[in-house]
């Protein structure tokens, strides 16, 4: 009655409910569509349960395929000092969650610029998916900082920056 | 084949839920902590509640103070003063999960007091502020 391909998707489907890391799996979450205007919004989620918590304490846990591995390597190396706040970790938890980040970064091709950008804000694909976004929203108090992805993307916190879950606070 | 499927799926999701709700300490253990460490220092005379909020409500280093996060009122949501994303209540009385993980509790007075104070809080400080936020009520 069960076969094991059946099996095996709810394995790693069970996984991925805990909150583990998934190795990459092609087909599952890898995004070959390179073009403009994907759904980048709405990729499965992979997820890692002390990423989730130790990189979602301040600010929603950012998706590791919005950064390259070689950015993802410099944020991971700077934690003491990281934008004005001490995001220390112990050794093995960043160990860790450098290996999780580093295994599900963003393939696109690099920005121009040669050091590794630390903020997801600032890279081309960030600028263009906002690219309508009024500047006066940006300056609302209730948005605060655009890196605040929650203020406007009420579903952050699991992942899901897709527009359908787009509320700009007024 | 789908029920079947849904079914392991709460099972697992139950099973993680569990595990993490398993607290390892208690508030007053935590505190019970504290003052154990705070009894070395000398001339050591107890915590103060009135002195804790007093700390927590004072704004240190860099504009900031405890409550720049967790608000004044520690039973209230709080805010990220940078990023501002929603904190959960510090005060235990409105928040089970607060002061029951002392590795947590440790690595977050370090991080904070560093933000706040430029250097971590002495265990007098920590436990001050944890006698005060006992007696913050709902
Ligand atoms: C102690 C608080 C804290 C923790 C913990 C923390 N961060 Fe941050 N992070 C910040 C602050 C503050 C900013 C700056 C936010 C802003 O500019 O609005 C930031 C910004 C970032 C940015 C840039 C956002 C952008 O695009 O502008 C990245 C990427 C980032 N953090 C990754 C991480 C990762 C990965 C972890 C987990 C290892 C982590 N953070 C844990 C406080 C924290
Ligand atoms: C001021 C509100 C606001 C903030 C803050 C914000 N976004 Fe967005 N975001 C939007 C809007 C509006 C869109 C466009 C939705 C549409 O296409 O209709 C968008 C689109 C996106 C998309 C493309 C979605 C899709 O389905 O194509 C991604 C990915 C995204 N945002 C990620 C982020 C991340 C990551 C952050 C935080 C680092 C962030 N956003 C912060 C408002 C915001
Ligand atoms: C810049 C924002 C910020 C400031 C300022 C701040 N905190 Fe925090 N604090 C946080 C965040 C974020 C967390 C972790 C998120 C969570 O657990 O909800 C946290 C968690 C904690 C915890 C962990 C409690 C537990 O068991 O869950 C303690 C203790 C704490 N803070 C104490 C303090 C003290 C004391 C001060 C003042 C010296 C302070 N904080 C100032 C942001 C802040």
């Amino acid at each position: 009655m069960l076969r094991a391909k059946d099996f095996i998707r709810m394995f790693a489907v069970a996984v991925l409910v805990m909150g583990m890391s998934v190795a990459p799996i092609s087909g599952v979450y890898a995004d070959d569509d390179e073009d403009e205007g994907d759904d980048e919004g709405q990729q499965v989620v992979v997820s890692n349960a002390l990423w989730k918590t130790e990189c979602g304490a301040c600010h929603a846990a950012y998706p590791p395929r919005m950064l390259p591995a070689e950015s993802w390597h410099a944020v991971m190396s700077g934690l003491d000092k990281h934008f004005g706040s001490n995001a220390g970790l112990d050794a093995a938890s960043a160990k860790e969650i450098t290996a999780f980040l580093e295994e599900n970064a963003s393939t696109k091709g690099r920005e121009a610029s040669g050091k590794p950008l630390l903020r997801i804000t600032e890279t081309r694909e960030f600028k263009s998916e906002h690219d309508e976004v009024a500047a006066r929203d940006w300056k609302n108090p209730k948005v605060k900082s655009p890196a605040n992805c929650g203020a406007c993307h009420t579903q952050a916190e699991s992942g899901d920056f897709s527009e359908h879950n787009v509320k700009i606070p007024r | 084949m789908n029920r079947l499927f849904f079914v392991f799926g709460l099972f697992v999701t139950a099973a993680g839920f569990t595990a993490n709700s398993a607290f390892a300490e208690t508030p007053v253990e935590v505190l019970a902590a504290i003052k154990a460490e705070a009894s070395g220092t000398p001339g050591f005379q107890g915590f103060s509640a009135t002195r804790g909020e007093s700390f927590y409500k004072t704004k240190h280093n860099h504009d900031l103070s405890c409550a720049s996060c967790h608000t004044d009122n520690a039973a209230a949501q709080g805010k990220h003063s940078e990023t501002g994303k929603v904190i959960k209540p510090l005060a235990p009385a409105a928040n089970e999960e607060r002061f029951t993980d002392m590795k947590k509790v440790a690595k977050w007075f370090k991080r904070n007091c560093n933000d706040v104070l430029d250097r971590e809080c002495t265990a007098q400080e920590k436990g001050d502020v944890l006698t005060y936020l006992l007696t913050v009520h709902k």
